[in-house]
Order: C-alpha cells, then sequence, then structure tokens
C-alpha cells in the first residue's frame, strides 16, 4: 500500500513544472492552503488561542474559589464557567493540537510529501473557528452560555437548558464533523502515503498512536453527534429520548455520552504517549525500550476503552454485575498503561541523558501522568467511587491526567519540533524556565484537589464550607502561577519564530526519523520523491 | 510532592482536612479501608518506579560521563510487567467486591424513607408514617455575600434535618422531581444519583448518634452549591418521641388550611415562605433574574387575575424550571406565598387568596 505514489510519476510531475513552489502570498495563502505545515501551523495556534480563552475561564473559576462566600460571579456564570472552561480545553485546545502536531509531523515521519487528502485538511481546520466562534457566542446571548457542565447531562441540558443550548448542539456537530475529517486524512495518510520500506511496525511510535487515536475518533465521534441530535429532538421536536415523562431515560444519554467520552479521554492521551515515545529515547541516546509492546500496549488500551464506559456512573444505580464488570474491566487499563510507564521508564535507564526543554516535559509527563494513573486505579474500585464521585478528587484525577498528561506532551512536542518548524533554536534558558513555573503551578493548583475531595468537597459547586478553604487558596495560588506562566510560552515561541540560534537539520543529537533528514526550517514542500527507508 | 505537602500542613487545623473519614457506619469503614489498601499499594508502586527513575536520572547523565546502553527489548521482563500488575490487581478486586456486595444489599429494611432530589432543596419522605417535609439550607444570604461572619456549619446546615434512629438498617429510595441530583453523606459512605422517572436504593446503619452533613453532587443548576444534606441520628427512643410529635404537627398544619386567615398574617407567612421556596429563582425583591427566571415585581401574572397566578404556582410551567409547587407546598403556604406575590414590592393588587381558594383550585382541576 505504502508504493500509491509511484517515484518516477512524482519525479516527472515535478520535472514538468520548472519553478519552485512556494506558499502564495498575503492573507489568502491561509485561507486557501492546502499544505499540511500550514494547515498544522493554523491548528496549532488556533489551540493555543483557544488554551489561553479557555484558561483565562479557570482563572475566573479559581478566583471565585479563593475564599469562601461568593465575590466575583454569581453561581449562573460561575456554572457557565466550569462548563466552556471544559468544553474549549478539551475540543478547542487539547484536541486541536494534537491535529496540528499530526498534520506537521506525520508526513514527515513517514515520507509523504502532504496529507492524502489536502482540501479536506484546509476544511476541517477551518469548520473550527466557525464552531468555536459560535460556542463562545452564546456566552453574550440572552440567557447565558452553557451552564450544564462539559458533560451536559439531560435533563439540566435539555429541558431545563438556556435557549442557547441549540446553538451548543449545532457547534458540537461541527466539532465532530472536524475531528472526522481529520481523523480520516490521518488514517489515508498513514496507511497509503508511507515511503517505501516503512512498513507498519518501522513507523514512529507518534504515528501509531495517532493512527489508533484516530480510529477511535471515527468510532466514537458519530456517537457524540448521536446524543446531541437526541437533546435537540427532545428540546424542539417533542421527542423523549431523555426524559422519563415520555418513557424515556435520562440515564440513556450518559451511557450514550460516556460511550463516546471514555474512548475520548485516550484520543487525548494516546498522541502525547507517541511523542514522548520519540522525545524520551533521543535524550536517553538510547532506543526506545519494547517497541512492539508499546505498540501493542496502545492497542490494548484503545480496545479496553470501549467497554469501561459506565464506571463513570457507578452512582446512577445500575445493577450489582454491571457494577462488578465495568470495575474489572477499568482496572486492567492499568496493566498496558504500567507496561507504558515501565517501557519509559527502562528507555531512560543506563542511558546517557540530558535534561533540555523537551525531556524535562517529558519525564514530568511520566511522573504525573502515573500519579493521575494512581487516581484513577483508586477510582475504579466501586466502593471507594462511592465516597470520590463527583468531588474534587475525580477533579484531581483528570486534571492530573490531561495537564501534565496531554498538555505538557504537547508542550514537549512543540519544543522538540520548534527548530524543525522554525528554523531557530528556542531560548533553553526560558524553556526551562517555562517548565519550572509550569510543574510547581500545576501542582500547587491540582495537588490540593485530592485532599479537599477526599474531606469531602463536591465538585461544580461556586461557594464551600471553611474546611476546604485553605486547600483552595493554595489551589487557586497554583492556578493563577500556571495560567500567569503560559504567557512566557507565547513570548518564548514568538522569540523563536523571529530569530534565534540557526538549527540544523537535526538539532537533537540523539533524535532518530525521517524528519531530521530535511533541512530546518522544513522547506514549504519536502518528500516531493519519497526517501528510502531501510 | 505529595509528602510534602502533607509533612507541612500535618499540624492538623481542620481546615486543612486531607483525607476522607472512616465514617459512622460499618460500611463507611470498609470503604475507608478499601480507599487506604489501594493508596498504599499506589505509594509502594510509586516509590519503586519513581524511585528507580530517579536514581537513573541522576546517575545514568551525559554530564557524569555515562555512555549509552543498547538494550532495547526483553521478552521475559514484558511479560513480568504484565503479570505482576495484574496479580496486584486480582488481590485488590477481591475485597473490593466484597465490600460491593454488602453495599448493595439493601434487603431486610427496618424503615424506609423517600428521597426526592428538587432544585434545590431535598424532600424527605417516612414511608407508611404520614410524616414528610422539605429541607432546606439555612445559610443566611449574608453570610454567603460576605456582609456577615460565616458559621461553622455554613452552607451545611438546613431548617430540617433528616432523622433516623441508630442501629437500624434504615432504606432509602431516592428519586428526583426536575434534573438529576445526587445524594450524599460522606460519614455514611452513601452517594446515589436522584434520577427524574427512577428510584434508587441504598441503606445504612448507623452506630451512634450525631449530626452527619453532606452535600448534593451532581451539577442541577444554578444553586447547585446550595442544597446540603443533613442526617441526624437519633437513639431509637429519642427517634420514636421525634416522629409521634412529627405527625401531631403535621395533623395541626393541615388543620390550618380550613382557618379563617386574615390579610397580615397570609403576608406575614407568605414572606417567610417565598424566601424558603422562591427567593433563590425570584430573588428576595422579587426582580428575578431574567430571562432564565423572570420578575414578579410588576410582572403581568402576579398582578392579573388570581386564577392565573395560582395556576402556574400550582402547576408549574412545563419546559421551563418553572415547578409544579402544589404537589410541593401546603395550600396554605401557597396561598401565603401568592398573596404575598401579589402585594409585595409595589405590586399592591390588594386582593388576598385563601388556603381553601387553593383547595378549591386544585379540587376542580380533578
Amino acid at each position: 500500500m505504502s508504493a500509491v505514489i509511484d517515484p518516477g510519476h512524482a519525479g516527472h510531475g515535478h520535472a514538468g513544472h520548472d519553478h519552485h513552489h512556494g506558499p502564495a502570498k498575503g492573507l489568502m495563502r491561509w485561507v486557501l492552503t492546502t499544505n499540511h505545515k500550514d494547515i498544522g501551523t493554523m491548528y496549532l495556534w488556533f489551540s493555543f488561542a483557544m488554551f489561553l480563552l479557555g484558561g483565562s475561564m479557570a482563572m475566573v473559576i479559581r478566583a471565585e474559589l479563593f475564599q469562601p462566600g461568593l465575590q466575583i460571579v454569581q453561581p449562573e456564570f460561575f456554572n457557565q464557567m466550569t462548563t466552556m472552561h471544559g468544553l474549549i480545553m478539551v475540543f478547542g485546545a487539547v484536541m486541536p493540537a494534537f491535529v496540528g502536531l499530526a498534520n506537521w509531523m506525520i508526513p514527515l515521519m513517514v515520507g509523504a510529501p502532504d496529507m492524502a487528502l489536502p482540501r479536506m485538511n484546509n476544511f476541517s481546520f477551518w469548520l473550527l473557528p466557525a464552531a468555536f466562534g459560535m460556542l463562545i457566542s452564546t456566552l453574550f446571548m440572552e440567557g447565558g452560555g452553557p451552564n450544564f457542565g462539559w458533560t451536559f447531562y439531560a435533563p439540566l441540558s435539555t429541558t431545563y437548558a438556556p435557549e442557547s443550548v441549540t446553538f451548543f448542539i449545532f457547534a458540537v456537530h461541527l466539532m465532530g464533523i472536524s475531528s472526522i475529517m481529520g481523523a480520516i486524512n490521518v488514517v489515508a495518510t498513514i496507511l497509503n502515503l508511507r515511503a517505501p520500506g516503512m512498513t507498519l511496525m518501522k513507523m514512529p511510535l507518534f504515528v501509531w498512536t495517532w493512527l489508533i487515536t484516530a480510529f477511535l475518533l471515527i468510532a466514537v465521534m458519530p456517537v457524540l453527534a448521536g446524543c446531541v441530535t437526541m437533546m435537540l429532538m427532545d428540546i424542539h421536536f417533542g421527542t423523549s429520548f431523555f426524559s422519563a415523562a415520555g418513557g424515556g431515560d435520562p440515564v440513556l444519554f450518559q451511557h450514550v455520552f460516556w460511550f463516546f467520552g471514555h474512548p475520548e479521554v485516550y484520543i487525548m492521551i494516546l498522541p502525547a504517549f507517541g511523542a514522548v515515545s520519540a522525545i524520551i529515547p533521543a535524550f536517553a541516546r538510547k532506543p526506545l525500550f519494547g517497541y512492539t509492546s508499546m505498540v501493542y500496549a496502545t492497542a490494548s488500551i484503545a480496545f479496553l476503552s470501549f467497554i469501561v464506559w459506565a464506571h463513570h456512573m457507578f452512582t446512577v444505580g445500575i445493577p450489582l454485575t454491571g457494577e462488578l464488570f465495568f470495575m474489572y474491566a477499568t482496572m486492567l487499563i492499568a496493566v498496558p498503561t504500567g507496561v507504558k510507564v515501565f517501557n519509559w521508564a527502562s528507555t531512560m535507564w543506563r542511558g546517557s541523558m540530558t535534561f533540555e526543554t523537551p525531556m524535562l516535559f517529558s519525564v514530568a509527563f511520566v511522573i504525573l501522568f502515573t500519579i493521575g494513573g494512581f487516581s484513577g486505579l483508586m477510582l475504579a474500585i466501586a466502593p471507594a467511587d462511592f465516597q470520590y464521585h463527583d468531588t474534587y478528587f475525580v477533579v484531581a484525577h483528570f486534571h492530573y491526567v490531561l495537564v501534565p498528561g496531554a498538555i505538557f506532551g504537547i508542550f514537549a512536542s512543540a519544543y522538540y519540533w520548534l527548530p524543525k518548524w522554525t528554523g531557530h533554536m528556542y531560548d533553553e534558558t526560558l524553556g526551562k524556565l517555562h517548565f519550572w513555573m509550569s510543574f510547581v503551578g500545576m501542582n500547587l493548583a491540582f495537588f490540593p484537589m485530592h485532599f479537599v475531595g477526599l474531606a469531602g468537597m463536591p465538585r461544580r459547586i461556586p461557594d464551600y464550607n471553611m474546611m476546604f478553604a485553605n486547600f483552595n487558596m493554595v489551589s487557586s495560588i497554583g492556578a493563577f502561577m500556571f495560567g500567569a506562566t503560559q504567557l512566557l510560552f507565547l513570548f518564548i515561541v514568538i522569540k523563536c519564530i523571529r530569530g534565534g540560534k540557526p538549527a540544523a537539520a537535526k538539532p537533537w543529537d540523539g533524535a532518530e526519523g525521517l524528519e531530521w533528514t530535511v533541512p530546518s526550517p522544513a522547506p514549504y514542500h519536502t518528500f516531493t520523491t519519497p526517501p528510502e527507508v531501510k | 510532592m505529595g509528602l510534602l505537602l502533607w509533612l507541612v500542613f500535618s499540624s492538623a487545623h481542620a481546615s486543612w482536612g486531607f483525607n476522607m473519614t472512616p465514617g459512622a457506619t460499618e460500611v463507611s469503614r470498609s470503604v475507608f479501608d478499601l480507599h487506604m489498601t489501594i493508596f498504599w499499594i499506589c505509594v509502594v508502586i510509586g516509590v519503586i518506579v519513581f524511585g528507580a527513575m530517579f536514581w537513573s536520572m541522576l546517575v545514568h547523565r551525559r554530564s557524569t560521563g555515562q555512555q549509552p546502553a543498547h538494550f532495547h527489548e526483553s521478552t521475559t521482563v514484558e511479560i513480568l510487567w504484565t503479570v505482576v500488575p495484574l496479580v496486584i490487581l486480582v488481590l485488590m478486586a477481591i475485597p473490593a467486591t466484597k465490600t460491593l456486595i454488602e453495599i448493595y444489599d439493601s434487603s431486610e429494611s427496618e424503615l424506609d424513607i423517600q428521597v426526592t432530589g428538587y432544585q434545590w432543596k431535598w424532600h424527605y419522605k417516612y414511608l407508611g408514617e404520614d410524616v414528610e417535609f422539605f429541607s432546606n439550607l439555612t445559610t443566611p444570604k449574608d453570610q454567603i455575600n460576605n456582609k456577615a461572619t460565616k458559621g461553622e456549619h455554613y452552607l451545611l446546615e438546613v431548617d430540617e434535618p433528616l432523622v433516623v434512629p441508630v442501629g437500624t438498617k434504615v432504606r432509602f429510595l431516592i428519586t428526583a422531581a426536575d434534573v438529576i441530583h445526587s445524594w450524599w453523606v460522606p460519614a455514611l459512605a452513601v452517594k446515589k444519583d436522584a434520577i427524574p422517572g427512577f428510584i434508587n436504593e441504598s441503606w445504612t446503619r448507623i452506630d451512634e448518634p450525631g449530626i452527619y452533613r453532606g452535600q448534593c453532587t451532581e451539577l442541577c443548576g444554578k444553586d447547585h452549591g446550595f442544597m446540603p444534606v443533613v442526617v441526624e441520628a437519633k437513639s431509637k427512643e429519642d427517634y420514636a418521641a421525634w416522629l409521634a410529635e412529627r405527625k401531631v404537627a403535621a395533623a395541626a398544619e393541615r388543620e390550618l388550611t380550613s382557618k379563617e386567615w386574615t390579610m397580615d398574617e397570609l403576608m406575614a407567612r407568605g414572606e417567610k415562605s417565598y424566601q424558603t421556596n422562591c427567593a433563590s429563582c425570584h430573588q428576595p425583591n422579587g426582580e428575578g433574574l431574567p430571562p432564565m427566571f423572570p420578575a414578579l415585581k410588576g410582572s403581568a401574572i402576579a398582578k392579573g387575575e388570581a386564577q392565573g397566578h395560582i395556576g402556574i404556582v400550582v402547576n408549574g410551567k412545563p419546559g421551563t424550571s418553572m415547578a409544579a409547587f402544589g404537589k410541593q407546598l401546603s395550600e396554605v403556604d401557597i396561598a401565603a406565598i401568592i398573596t404575598y406575590e401579589r402585594n409585595a414590592w409595589g405590586n399592591a393588587v390588594g386582593d388576598m387568596v385563601t388556603p381553601k381558594d387553593i383547595l378549591a383550585f386544585k379540587q376542580a382541576q380533578e
């Protein structure tokens, strides 16, 4: 399959146009582009903008929770902030960032000239500003924006929702279409455009994890679309999918939502697994330990992600046998995840390590993600989950897997590949400062949430008893620190784009892969003739 | 990091509470033990894995002149670190399964209480005892808005706690009237979602008399953070006395419907009931939070025909947050609230709606 592009033909085609293909001039370059690097760049900037916006909402939340009592916002607006923070971070920041990395790196890693479906690529990006523009506009509508949590449980999100919910539903549909098209593009590229000799088991792990992620996306985004469509029908067309009064079931909503939602959390972490599996070997100067087992572990995690969804619903009253099944299946996920962590640790073992910024973020990723894994294991234990469910313990858990997991994975990738993207080295001192400030801020923000959760503080409340006051103040201080630090990241990236030490084609001496065989910055068109992989 | 925070804060001041408590029942103690067992297993695994990583990071660095090794796979160790965690998981699953089976056995209960979640309060009904009441937050607005010093049980205090006898297996039948809520009392290790149209079961047997506090744990709208759960466990004798007293009070309350009410009496009772039942949406000053929660001050309904006003309060407005209060409140309270709404905040309609009017309205509907 990898020989779809005939090297002879491609060479001939290139010779036919005897001039250099550069980017078009002006703004229309970005609107009309079908170039994977341009589109990757747009995805990354878009996701960073959403990260700052969703982050500002987190700042509002933490400011309100700084002290007991209502100070800054009222409960209605607080609920809109928690909802929009979740939606924007999940669908606007983390997912597009990974699609951006996929766009930039997958063709470079498999030796392809571009993504397989470049026009669709353009469309799937440009749907996002439309979707998020509409979602954010709901905040300014009469009655306010979505206020029912990012999990939007019915009937709070149907019968009891503000009128803007219809715009929310349409926005989710657009995001879903964008994700599905992005995923199809990734699958088509990986399966069809690999350079001759690049067998599946020679692909970099980032390509592998993205291939599996793309299948997860194609499987579950339609389920989400079905879920919001049923909401739409309940709200406007008199159906009763989620209303017991009409013969429906509010719990059905949760089953459908989490059938999407659980694979979704792996969609947000698997590509980070892949990136870290490239970065740790590069800075340990030692090949990745257990490549094959890494591939199988990723596939096992993806499979298991489809049969654990009801662990989000241990308190809805599912029967004992169902409860036991989902408890055991969830605990099983610890096995392949453990294999991955052990493999990373073994890759580091007896290496020759240096700790540049990408490595710092990657090592922090492994350690802190594992802490999130431990709390995940605790949450899997159904009887104990009755005490943890919907408390700050859960908030701590999923922020530990998403912030030092997904987001540190993205930061690590950004620093690792910035020299390839910009042709300049980033400022290492500032990069390290960014890391340490993020590391301290993030732990200060999220670690105390374990404590208040165990002490009994429910999530999604704007006000709380004084017994939770001290740790909440610590959390808020940490969150402000983490938030402010991200402006430093913006500065570092802009500085790197504008100048800096020129980067060699392969700026990291331990790095492996085809992306390092092209010059830095990567030319507008690469691998118009496929490289030979031995 | 965790250990560090723990050491720093182990001065154990009340507001630094950092762990689950063993609670007040056998079930809550086994859940606590399960929690601690798994926590310590995680700590041990963490110390080994992170220990190896930190050792490696300290020793295997280029700056110490370390040459990289070249090993990159070993089927033996891969199998080893698949099987060992699997065994640990099975060991964890055994006590977890036992506890779960115990929690799910709600048979042979001695007292059944129906718990219904409303936006934003709890309703308790003692099945077969003819006693039922709402449990509302009593923390004053001034404390929430930082105009008064917050009390010890800030946001965790109610007008009427759920009263249960100790040493008795109490079964809770949990449901909701509007959106999904979740009834949680940490000390009892009982958390169950309250789902409109469905009834969930849970149970507890409390050892010692005491007051146990919890909160709603499923986002249920604006005042999700303001609907606490308070359970008061009394000795069996005290409970019996309390129940008898409640039955007498309930009978007296029913008597009130046929009493001749004066405008002043209705206004006084109406103001109190309005603040408890209506003010969280329509606001204490009647100005509401438009457009979700419309203003009553100057509203066409509050200033129009009394029948229309009674209709919306008794039957609610389908498709909105306005609940049907006919099933929730007594005729006296509904009459008092309507009278209050028609005459407060300058509405000054001047008429009076009596409990008998409400009764007549309800009977006409049937």
